[in-house]
């Protein structure tokens, strides 16, 4: 979901640079405190940037015949908000950018809107949406999906919006079919790894998944075996 | 690992291995697996044909290798920590039980 360095004419890339500085500078906020007032969260907070790392260097192939990565930002969004996953997904991003000349400086605003916070966002939605009423991962793999999905239909917007030619919605469409379609499939495999992911979440700390009160007892019967102490 | 982890795992492997039976014989030079990023940029360039790239990336891997091995390194990277992660609390969660 890359936009490409320098193809986002400068009055975009300072538009979304604002926009995602903004949620950056608060998920940095919200980091603080969480690292202030519950360290124990901190090596899951490693493991959903450490996802997003994995993922997003995974370009796999899709059935319309192209390549493309899906984006790990689900875990983050469901476990710590779309906030805290702006700052991962800005960390991802500028490895890419520097290391790889994938997506850019210029373009890490944009960028970053979609993948740390668009695509987040919308997983964070419909977690909560779905949160008690299904088993948590069925609900966390829904909410990938949606997530790594979002992010690219956000991606097609984006362009959309710097290049209406000639006009919004056939730009958009445009960019869709290259970007939302190739991603249906991999949204979905995306989903079924952060679900393989979460059950083992699941099974070795149910303790901080329910401090941090993403599932409740139903769903850990037997948590009093669960470790405690610093890490 | 439950049957449902199993189940879940071969759906990624499926998802992955479809297009490559879907499309085999294909490649990148008559336009089979190119990244997407790459085919937007096309995308951009048909829509606004005089449109410069205003910016170029500070730095590029000089070559497919470097960039493989670039890739590569990042994703060991995230596997550490996950692999770390599991292991650490697998272990002291069994040590915890058996105490």
């Amino acid at each position: 979901m890359h936009i490409m360095e320098g193809f986002l004419p400068p009055m975009w890339c300072v538009f979304w640079y604002v926009l995602s500085g903004i949620v950056v500078v608060y998920g940095i906020v919200q980091l603080n405190k969480i690292m202030k007032e519950n360290p124990e969260y901190k090596p899951l907070i490693a493991l959903a940037g450490a996802f997003m790392f994995v993922l997003s260097s995974l370009k796999m192939p899709s059935v319309t015949g192209s390549c493309s990565h899906p984006c790990g930002n689900g875990l983050g969004a469901v476990l710590f908000g779309p906030a805290v996953t702006a700052v991962l997904g800005a960390i991802v991003l500028l490895f890419q950018a520097l290391l790889l000349a994938h997506g850019g400086i210029t373009t890490l605003g944009a960028n970053d809107f979609s993948m740390g916070i668009m695509g987040p966002f919308a997983g964070w939605l419909v977690w909560k949406a779905l949160k008690g009423k299904i088993n948590s991962t069925w609900a966390i793999m829904l909410a990938a999906i949606f997530a790594d999905w979002v992010t690219y239909v956000t991606t097609s917007i984006q362009l959309a919006l710097a290049y209406p030619i000639p006009d919004f919605s056939s730009a958009f469409a445009k960019f869709a079919t290259i970007f939302a379609a190739t991603q249906i499939p991999l949204a979905i495999a995306e989903g079924l790894l952060t679900a393989f992911l979460w059950d083992y979440i699941k099974m070795l700390r149910p303790d901080i998944l329910l401090k941090l009160g993403v599932i409740d007892e139903s769903e850990v019967p037997n948590v009093s075996v669960s470790p405690s102490g610093g890490e | 690992m439950e049957t449902k982890h199993i189940l879940m795992l071969l759906g990624v492997v499926i998802l992955t291995v479809v297009p490559l039976i879907m499309y085999a014989g294909h490649g990148e030079d008559d336009g089979y697996f190119g990244g997407a990023d790459d085919a937007a940029e096309e995308a951009i360039t048909q829509l606004d044909p005089n449109y410069e790239p205003w910016f170029k990336p500070i730095w590029e891997p000089p070559s497919g290798e470097i960039e493989s091995l670039l890739f590569a390194l990042q994703a060991a990277i995230g596997a550490i920590i996950i692999g770390y992660f599991i292991g650490y609390n697998k272990a002291k969660r069994e040590l915890v039980s058996q105490q």
